[in-house]
């Protein structure tokens, strides 16, 4: 079980919180200018990364924020502070 | 009988406070202190078990963990334990245990007649022999399951009780060995917050089995001393009895605290045992290693044991396994056992396969006058007695690894065996870690740190006290530097002088060429696994260790391969001709040590396995016959039986009172969401297909959600309260997915929006009155409201007051009739529903449950998002195109004209009325174009909600089926397992007052 740094309740165990994806896919703005294709890429294609990937928590069952961190998916460890202001991602 | 192995003197043994046991029925004795295996062997009684292919005789192999034979069935009934092994057992009075796989006992086995045809049973002959024909395995493998077995699971309900903690730590310590006690003491000084876990009653680990001296004080006492400093540091907590089995992600590490489990059963109360979960900034593992065993002929006669188990009977249970003992060793330590043996006036011999050994442990057995035959190897154990337990050895010349003629039999009561130390690496391995062979130590040693995490002493190769007392310290230091704390002060302690030799790798011993035809070898006691069976794996191509393991089993049961693993690893190395590090381990897996399931599920059981919520009404509800129906965690009324008539009945007479009279509903398990800020009406018109801030203040509109897929998410009526206020409603299942999604959008994607969200679910309670009196109850009880139709029409809401409650009442319907939903706090419902059902008595009004629910809407062709949509349909295939606006951008709405989405042959929603009205169509059948005997069947579609309806007095039926509003009017064929093929005609969803007088009535 992780543990996972809420920006904003600190340090909780992995059970708080529900996985959201890959963070920083931002919807865009005008859907009815693109190609199915594109938007096809923004609803589906994400990049799985092997390494270090950002993505994003919600605190489910504390404060309910949503934020991003960047975790690594090969040895699960967390790179970088998380950050409390998300941009983007919410499909 | 009497305990006439027991030595007169010494041990950690109580001799004042004598304790009975029973043992397959046989009252014997022991003392406190002892586990079962050390009071049975203190009785003489070395035969305990059959193993678990062959029924072979086994005896008790080892003093801990890693026993694999001697495994039993602890107590009966309640407090059964399957599978316990005799060496982890604490003396309690009055403990009863009895050997596993045997029938009628387990001196008349009568398996053990597999014994005989034992040649013809190999690894695998199972898949080669009962395969074919395939349809008989199923009583091949009752037979065979019968045959093979270990203890019996439970029948009768644990009694115990179980607990589950969370725990924080700077350091944790596992294992309270030298190399932890040392290490946990250095931590504790240094001012870290440590935790020490032992799976022993005390700390002390190998030193409570030694003889060995500290600071001129004997082990045990400088042990004592330990604790004690241990004891007067605030710091640190000691959890003795615990059993760390799990070393997960992140630094947590999880533990077994056994709480009762020494108690006589009488005397144990409150909770069995504990599951911490421990997560520690460092975790040092200090968790020793295990003793291997030697692999030759019939190496597994009851009377052979681990030499390091035979010094631990002697030195901390004061028994004397054997008056006439040979040890045979390829390494130092294993002269401990001779030295303890010859002590308390054994006769000893140690055959030791090495040419020579001048190290401390061997001279000093020489001086106490043991026979030492160097370059000699054991290879075949013999016996004649009907327990098996052995007689004699026969010993070969040994040099330079070649192995010679015989030449000694010897006589002998006991066999020590040791073939070197296996690093209990496992904590380390689930950590991320990967052991590493170290040929000079030949054994696989931890390598590279994953986590937070050190092993020290024997846990990482470093067997020697010294380098534990050091590394402890040393290991300790580097935590708290990690941490950011002081190193401790240094500790030393002086020891005894020793010198060692090195170890002699040394694997299978015996002939090459005469592989399975001779007494076996084994490798796996618990398993059968033989090294005759890892040679036929290797021979028959299995080349990865991991499926050598599955075929022959080797490293599975309940000691998942602490004993045998090793060897085998070495023996396959050499069947395949690589090495050892070629070959790798198996995974190291979590559990280390079983773990109950009591304790994993500890206090989430009946009712708290799963919350259940219920409505202000539940009461109520269950005085009137309800039976209720879970939705999500809510317990819902179905419908409310009464004077015994059957659901049929009851559903029938709940839709025609709302068709004829007045019902009443309670709805209040429906999502509640309450919508404010400047931007709510932006933020709906986002979230859902239809526009929102063209609605007026005080009207409903229906709601239509869809994922950005454009498929349907979720329903329900809103209002507008105020200019930035909306009150949503969701499903009931759909509740808390909704306001997350929600959440979501808001947070992530559109932070400028001023919006706030609140789930008002369970604040408020939601009552529908239907029907056509509904206007006249609710006339009754509330007098501030006009609810005459120009003033209050369809799809609005007022505000108003009932027996002085406040309450937000919604003219809006799921049943196609006059209906008013009254919104009242919930603290109130009880009182406002008693007082509708009161008003409602002169109407006759009747509380209807979830399916006349169902059945009224079906009639009318209303959806349940999620039973007649199933995450694939967009509201252009529900025929609600009508409720996509067209001039603004919501969520889902560019994906509605994608290819797919917008492209002809979709699954359509439609309605199904089967050519014989009294037929109901079973849900979830198949509908296809006409009969067919084609495989597989061409498949328009399935019937998604299926009802008799009395309103129409035939039956009715929802559907979704391919390109279906183009097919109305046409019939198609149903056809589920049960029914076969029924015909049906496609037709409109609404059976029922089409033009929706009835809900608009005046």
């Amino acid at each position: 079980m992780l543990l996972i740094k809420c920006p904003w309740c600190g340090e909780r165990a992995e059970s708080e919180f529900a996985a959201g994806g890959e963070a920083g896919i931002v919807r865009p703005a005008n859907p009815e200018s693109l190609s199915d294709e594109a938007w096809g890429d923004y609803l589906f294609m994400r990049q799985n990364k092997r390494g270090l990937q950002h993505e994003q928590w919600q605190h489910v069952h504390g404060c309910r924020r949503w934020f991003t961190v960047h975790r690594d998916t090969v040895s699960y460890a967390f790179r970088e502070e998380s950050s409390p202001v998300p941009q983007g991602g919410a499909a | 009988m009497s305990q006439s192995f027991r030595l007169k003197e010494g041990g950690r043994i109580d001799r004042r406070r004598k304790i009975r046991f029973q043992f397959n029925g046989k009252s014997y004795y022991g003392y406190e202190g002892d586990t079962l295996a050390s009071a049975l062997l203190a009785n003489g009684v070395h035969f305990v078990a059959r193993s678990w292919k062959y029924h072979r005789p086994r005896g008790i192999m080892t003093a801990g963990v890693e026993e694999s034979n001697a495994i039993v069935q602890l107590e009966t009934g309640a407090y059964t334990v399957p599978n316990a092994k005799a060496t982890e057992i604490p003396l309690y009075d009055e403990l009863q245990a009895s050997s596993v796989n045997v029938s009628p006992s387990l001196a008349h086995d009568k398996m053990a007649v597999v014994q005989k045809f034992s040649r013809f049973l190999p690894a695998g002959f199972y898949y080669k022999t009962f395969m074919w024909p395939q349809k008989y395995w199923p009583r091949f493998e009752e037979k065979i399951r019968e045959l093979a077995g270990l203890g019996v699971a439970p029948k009768a309900r644990d009694a115990d009780r179980y607990e589950k903690q969370f725990m924080h730590a700077d350091i944790l310590v596992v294992g309270a060995g030298p190399a932890g006690l040392a290490a946990a003491l250095a931590a504790g000084k240094g001012g870290a917050r440590v935790i020490l876990l032992d799976d022993q009653a005390e700390v002390g680990g190998t030193l409570l089995s030694s003889d060995e001296t500290i600071d001129g004080v004997k082990a045990v006492q400088w042990v004592a001393g330990m604790m004690q400093a241990l004891a007067e540091l605030p710091n640190v907590k000691v959890f003795l009895r615990t059993t760390a089995f799990g070393y997960q992600d992140h630094n947590l590490v999880t533990a077994c605290q056994r709480l009762t489990d020494h108690l006589p059963l009488a005397e144990r109360k409150g909770t069995r045992e504990r599951i911490l979960k421990i997560r520690a900034r460092q975790v040092i593992l200090a968790t020793g290693a295990h003793e291997r065993p030697l692999v030759f002929a019939n190496n597994d006669l009851p009377g052979i044991m681990l030499s390091g188990a035979i010094a631990s009977y002697v030195n901390r249970y004061a028994i004397l396994p054997g008056k006439s003992a040979l040890i045979f060793t390829n390494n130092d330590e294993g002269y401990r056992a001779a030295i303890a043996l010859k002590q308390h006036g054994a006769n000893v011999t140690v055959i030791d396969a090495r040419p020579v050994s001048g190290g401390t442990l061997p001279q000093r057995a020489h001086g106490l006058g043991v026979s030492i035959l160097f370059e000699s190897v054991v290879v075949e154990a013999f016996s004649e007695q009907f327990d098996h337990h052995i007689e004699k050895v026969s010993v070969a010349a040994y040099r330079k690894g070649h192995l010679g003629e015989v030449v000694a039999t010897l006589c002998c009561d006991l066999l020590g065996v040791s073939g070197g130390w296996n690093p209990v690496v496992h904590l380390f391995a689930q950590s991320g870690g990967k052991a590493v062979w170290s040929e000079e130590k030949a054994c696989f040693v931890p390598g590279v740190s994953v986590q937070e995490q050190a092993s020290v002493g024997a846990a990482k190769g470093d067997f020697l006290l010294a380098e534990a007392l050091a590394g402890g310290q040393e290991v300790a230091n580097a935590a708290l530097g990690k941490l950011g704390l002081p190193a401790a002060p240094p500790m030393a302690w002086e020891l005894d002088e020793y010198r060692e030799n090195a170890i002699l790798p040394l694997w299978l011993i015996g002939d090459r060429a005469q592989m399975g035809q001779g007494e076996k070898q084994f490798v796996d006691f618990q398993n059968d696994v033989s090294a005759a069976d890892i040679y036929l794996a290797a021979r028959e191509g299995y080349q990865s260790v991991e499926h050598v393991k599955r075929y022959t089993a080797l490293g599975f049961g309940t000691d998942q391969g602490k004993l045998g693993n090793i060897n085998g690893v070495a023996i396959l190395a050499e069947a395949l001709q690589q090495t050892i590090p070629q070959t790798g381990t198996t995974t190291y897996r979590p559990n280390y040590t079983p773990v109950t399931f009591g304790a994993l599920a500890g206090r989430e059981l009946g009712d708290f396995f799963e919350p259940v919520r219920t409505t202000c009404i539940h009461a109520w509800h269950e005085v009137h016959g309800a039976v209720f129906e879970d939705v999500g965690n809510w317990k819902r009324p179905l419908y409310y039986a009464l004077d015994n008539e059957d659901m049929q009945a009851a559903v029938r007479r709940e839709c025609l009172a709302v068709r004829n009279g007045v019902g009443i509903l309670d709805a209040s398990t429906l999502g509640k969401i309450d919508v404010q800020g400047p931007d709510a009406a932006e933020f709906l018109n986002r979230m859902y297909t239809n526009a929102w801030n063209k609605l007026g203040i005080g009207k409903c509109r229906y709601g239509l959600m869809l994922d950005e897929n454009g498929m349907v998410f979720d329903d329900g009526v809103n209002i507008r309260l105020g200019e930035n206020h909306y009150l949503l409603s969701t499903t009931t299942g759909g509740a808390a997915r909704v306001m997350q999604w929600m959440e979501k959008w808001l947070q992530t994607e559109w932070p400028e929006l001023k919006v706030h969200l609140a789930s008002l679910t369970d604040h408020y309670s939601t009552f529908a009155v239907a029907g056509p009196n509904a206007r006249k109850v609710l006339q009754k009880v509330c007098h501030d409201i006009d609810f005459a139709a120009e003033q209050f029409p369809f799809m609005s809401f007022r505000e108003g007051h009932i027996m002085n409650v406040p309450v937000r009442i919604m003219r809006i319907s799921f049943s196609g009739e006059l209906c008013y939903e009254v919104n009242v706090p919930s603290n109130y419902g009880r009182a406002v529903w008693d007082t509708l059902i009161q008003a409602g008595q002169e109407f006759d009004i009747t509380p209807y449950g979830t399916e006349a629910m169902h059945v009224l809407r079906a009639e009318k062709g209303f959806i349940i998002v999620g039973q007649d949509t199933d995450g694939s349909m967009t509201p252009a295939d529900l025929g609600m195109d009508g409720l996509v606006a067209k001039t603004k951008d919501f969520i889902g709405k560019r994906s509605l004209s994608r290819s797919h989405t917008a492209g002809s042959g979709r699954k359509q929603f439609v309605g199904l009325l089967s050519e014989d009205p009294q037929q109901v169509l079973p849900e979830g059948a198949q509908v296809l174009r006409e009969e067919t005997i084609q495989r597989p069947a061409p498949m328009l579609g399935q019937v998604t909600s299926s009802y008799y309806s009395p309103t129409l007095e035939r039956s009715i039926a929802l559907a979704v089926i391919k390109d279906g509003f183009s097919l109305m009017g046409s019939t198609v064929v149903v056809w589920s397992a049960q029914t076969g093929f029924i015909k049906a005609q496609v037709c409109s969803p609404v059976f029922f007052d089409e033009e929706g007088s009835r809900q608009h009535a005046a």
